[in-house]
């Protein structure tokens, strides 16, 4: 009876730990097709705002020494940076060739490795868990699990069901998604498009970099941490659509399945799962599931 | 897309200053040379894609770094490789992969197309990383360089520098001669038709998805033999050789070159290392000599924002103007 | 008895809630020119859409000389012998004239992927390009970049690439818009010509032109067709009166 419990609750953790990898894969992926959709712009230094994000509360955190004070502080940094961003640099985007965009931002994730590298060194760095939520529910004799993974799973779910309530019951989230369907039609119809598209672009930094701050004591602060998530996000957005919220949540969640998943089946070979399950996609539906290219 | 190539002087002179380089370069510079020569035959592969078929891939790295794969695993641990083997496999793996890949991208287009090409460039890259397939992270070295035995006879001993130098420069004039006929030829006009307007190709009887697989299949082989080369000379593959980073820096070769213009691709390259050159020794950055990929990042971020036609551009602007002047000397008339 | 070409019945096509084309059906004959007409936003261009498969229908058949072809591609149907030229012109902007008729007719090159030999060696291609740039009237400005063209030209050129691929069947969707007088008079006399030699379906705004030409009128309305006849039969139609008042009140003649 127990060896059953115990391989029901294994499961549940893995349930939990997808889900949980699956909200913060839509927090990040959710700014990304937002950008995509709106804009037009693809950013490959989005992953990059995940790690300035991670550093930004490692180094508050560590500062402050809470990290309850290192995450909205975070939060605030990041949206300020990514309105210097917009207006400075990518506002200039917008009309370019999709290739120019690939090459600019490329440059950015050149210049965010280096400056921090010259900042923060090559290491890697843990962040603490806050005290209040730096416990496990026990769930049999052997196996827990950590309250801050559910904190974490908490929070993106606020953070979702507060998007979709933006987006869909507010003017602004009107004009996003009108915007998102015609932009010249949105631009004619009065709509601010610049200060949107600072607004949403600076929004999905502050999305992304929050990811990254709130992961932080899960996963470590390293080097190239960025890098590896922003190709998950993109499989995410492929399989998804660009400009789907729905379908980056959708996405999300199913990237986070075959992740887990694979990793209970063959750990080696895990990362190859979530880039199978995009090739099946390709195959069946070239034009992955909401949106057509 | 009236000028493609340059017409035969100016190539003839770059082929034979080229070939005299090694008359008075020292080893170093006869290895960089050859270095930058390996990355002229990765950008015209990924320029064939990019600049003349208008296709955008972002994980042209994973073809480049399998066939160097490749060579490292079929490599004797003491002994020599056949040339005559070992590279024809390569590049016949490095396209294969890129015929099934390209089977499943090739259909899906603009930014959908740069994502999914790094995708699947990132699970090759996981394959070789996470696995014990290839040594995994600690890569695998090729102890000794692969030769060219014909029956006993050697014509070149690629352990030597300039020989090895020498064996690259050949091998970029074929692919250089190869790519100017293929673009001139009734399927690599096609491409161009492609890439100006892909749904008016269609409409008038081209199975266009046909056309942009071989395309994304011959671009693979020819980043396969890029590959192959890179792997000889540096004598050890480990997963950064495909890694995005790479895919990254060959796409950048190819837009700073100056697109659809073969030789922009070979300038492209020979500009992008000199600058990585510059910018990580000492002398020119001191103690952030080891940051140089800021300076480079910021190079890029500027020349994209100042320069809407980049480098390449600029450089054919100088040389329309030229061209006005003295009607025939540069560009061969490709109508 | 003069076998139909191209047969279309019940044809239909519903974008999310419209239905743009509605239960059409249609047939063209070689050698009878065979125009559609009808106010804006009637379902004309859609229809071609459909005919020329950068559509997919809803619902539907379409036959071309006895087979279907529903459900293939815009290039099979065009290798099968149907050939289409565009509303918004649709032409290759960076090459030059005779390139874009050039590049039209390799698609018809047995082996397609010839890769040794220069394009401009192959005879065949090349004298087929001459001779659609020459029946359009654009032979003087070969050599120009397709871009440098004036507007009307490109309407010609837009045709000649048609023509390059060697058509039985000829879908030309307002090749007359924003041309001169002069222009058009070159183009309905080499539409008249052509009427002669393939199956053509016109669709056209230039109600002097089509009354010119067209053996056959069909009139569509709100996406379905609300006459189809003889010229002097449409002319006189209650419903046709109705259909255009109701939309430009003297656009018929």
């Amino acid at each position: 009876m127990n060896g059953l419990n115990g391989l029901n609750m294994f499961y549940l953790i893995q349930l939990l730990n997808a889900v949980q990898y699956g909200l913060l894969l839509f927090l990040l992926s959710s700014g990304l097709t937002l950008i995509f959709g709106i804009m037009g712009v693809i950013n490959l230094a989005h992953g990059s705002f995940y790690m300035v994000g991670a550093y930004l509360a490692y180094w508050l955190a560590k500062m402050t020494g809470s990290l309850w004070l290192a995450l909205p502080l975070s939060l605030l940094i990041a949206f300020a940076i990514g309105l210097l961003l917009e207006t400075t640099i990518f506002s200039r985007l917008y009309k370019r060739d999709h290739l120019y965009q690939v090459l600019l931002t490329f440059g950015l994730i050149l210049i965010f490795e280096e400056l921090r590298s010259i900042l923060f060194g090559n290491d890697v760095h843990g962040v603490a868990v806050p005290e209040l939520l730096n416990f496990s529910i026990p769930l049999t004799d052997t196996l827990s699990y950590p309250v801050y993974r559910l904190f974490v799973t908490f929070i993106c779910l606020t953070i979702a069901g507060f998007m979709y309530f933006v987006i869909h019951r507010t003017r602004t989230g009107m004009r996003i998604r009108a915007g998102n369907s015609n932009r010249e039609m949105a631009a004619s119809l009065g709509v601010n498009m610049p200060l949107l598209f600072a607004l949403v672009f600076a929004s999905g930094v502050a999305l992304a970099a929050f990811a990254g701050a709130i992961a932080a004591p899960i996963s470590s602060v390293f080097p190239g941490m960025g890098n590896h998530i922003l190709i998950i996000c993109f499989v995410v957005v492929v399989i998804g659509g660009i400009g789907s919220i729905n379908g980056a949540l959708i996405a999300s969640l199913a990237v986070g399945l075959a992740d887990t998943l694979g990793k209970v089946i063959a750990a080696e070979y895990s990362a190859i799962a979530v880039y199978l399950v995009m090739a099946i996609i390709l195959v069946w539906r070239p034009q992955g599931i909401a949106n057509r290219a | 897309m009236p000028n493609i190539t340059l017409s035969r002087t100016p190539l003839i002179v770059a082929l034979l200053l080229l070939a005299l380089f090694p008359l008075v370069g020292s080893t170093f510079y006869l290895q960089l040379g050859a270095k930058i020569l390996i990355m002229a035959i990765f950008a015209l592969s990924l320029d064939l894609l990019v600049g003349h078929t208008g296709m955008v891939s972002l994980g042209h790295a994973a073809y480049f770094g399998l066939a160097a794969y490749v060579l490292a695993l079929i490599s004797p641990k003491y002994e020599a490789a056949n040339l005559w083997l070992t590279l024809p496999a390569a590049m016949g793996a490095a396209a294969v992969a890129a015929l099934i890949i390209g089977a499943l991208v090739v259909r899906t287009g603009g930014v959908y197309f740069i994502m999914v090409t790094l995708a699947f460039a990132q699970m090759i890259y996981a394959v070789f990383h996470d696995t014990k397939i290839a040594g995994g992270s600690d890569g695998i070295y090729i102890t000794v360089r692969p030769e060219l035995n014909i029956a006993g006879f050697k014509p070149l001993n690629l352990e030597n520098p300039a020989e090895f130098y020498y064996l690259a420069l050949l091998l970029l004039a074929f692919v250089f001669w190869f790519l100017s006929r293929l673009l001139h030829s009734p399927f690599g006009r096609a491409l161009a038709g492609i890439r100006i307007n892909e749904q008016r190709m269609r409409s008038i009887g081209y199975p266009v998805f046909a056309y942009k697989l071989a395309a994304f299949a011959v671009a693979g082989g020819l980043a396969g033999l890029a590959g192959y080369l890179a792997a000889c000379q540096f004598g050890f593959v480990n997963p950064d050789i495909l890694a995005w980073h790479q895919s990254g820096i060959v796409l950048m070769m190819v837009i700073l070159g100056g697109m659809g213009r073969l030789h922009g691709a070979v300038l492209g390259a020979f500009v992008y290392i000199t600058l990585q050159e510059i910018f990580s020794t000492p002398a020119v950055l001191g103690d952030y000599a080891k940051h140089w990929q800021l300076a480079m990042g910021a190079l890029i971020v500027v020349i994209v924002l100042a320069f809407p036609h980049g480098i390449g551009g600029l450089i054919d602007i100088a040389l329309r103007r030229y061209s006005y002047r003295h009607p025939g000397r540069i560009w061969r008339d490709a109508k | 008895m003069n076998e139909a070409i191209l047969q279309v019945r019940g044809l239909c096509k519903n974008f999310s809630g419209v239905t743009a084309v509605d239960h059409v059906s249609i047939e063209v004959r070689p050698g009878e020119l065979h125009a559609v007409i009808g106010p804006n936003g009637a379902g004309k261009t859609t229809l071609m859409n459909l005919l020329s498969g950068d559509l997919p229908a809803s619902a539907g058949l379409i036959s071309f000389r006895g087979r279907e072809i529903s459900r293939l591609a815009p290039e099979q149907r065009s290798r099968l012998g149907i050939g289409r030229s565009y509303q918004k012109t649709n032409i290759f902007p960076a090459f030059t004239a005779f390139e874009n008729c050039r590049i039209a007719a390799q698609s018809r090159t047995p082996r397609a992927f010839h890769w040794l030999r220069e394009a401009r060696a192959y005879d065949v291609v090349m004298n087929l390009a001459r001779r659609a740039l020459d029946a359009v009237g654009l032979a003087p400005r070969a050599d120009e970049l397709a871009l440098a063209l004036s507007h009307g030209e490109q309407r010609q050129l837009e045709i000649g690439m048609c023509l390059a691929t060697e058509p039985q069947l000829l879908l030309l969707d307002e090749p007359l818009a924003g041309m001169g007088a002069e222009e058009s008079a070159r183009i309905i006399e080499l539409i008249g010509r052509l009427a002669e030699t393939h199956a053509l379906l016109l669709v056209e705004h230039d109600m002097d032109a089509v009354f010119q030409l067209a053996k056959v009128l069909t009139v569509m309305a709100n996406g379905k067709i609300i006459a189809t006849g003889a010229p002097e039969e449409i002319r006189a139609n209650r419903d046709v009166q109705t259909a255009y008042l109701g939309a430009a009140q003297d656009s018929l003649p």
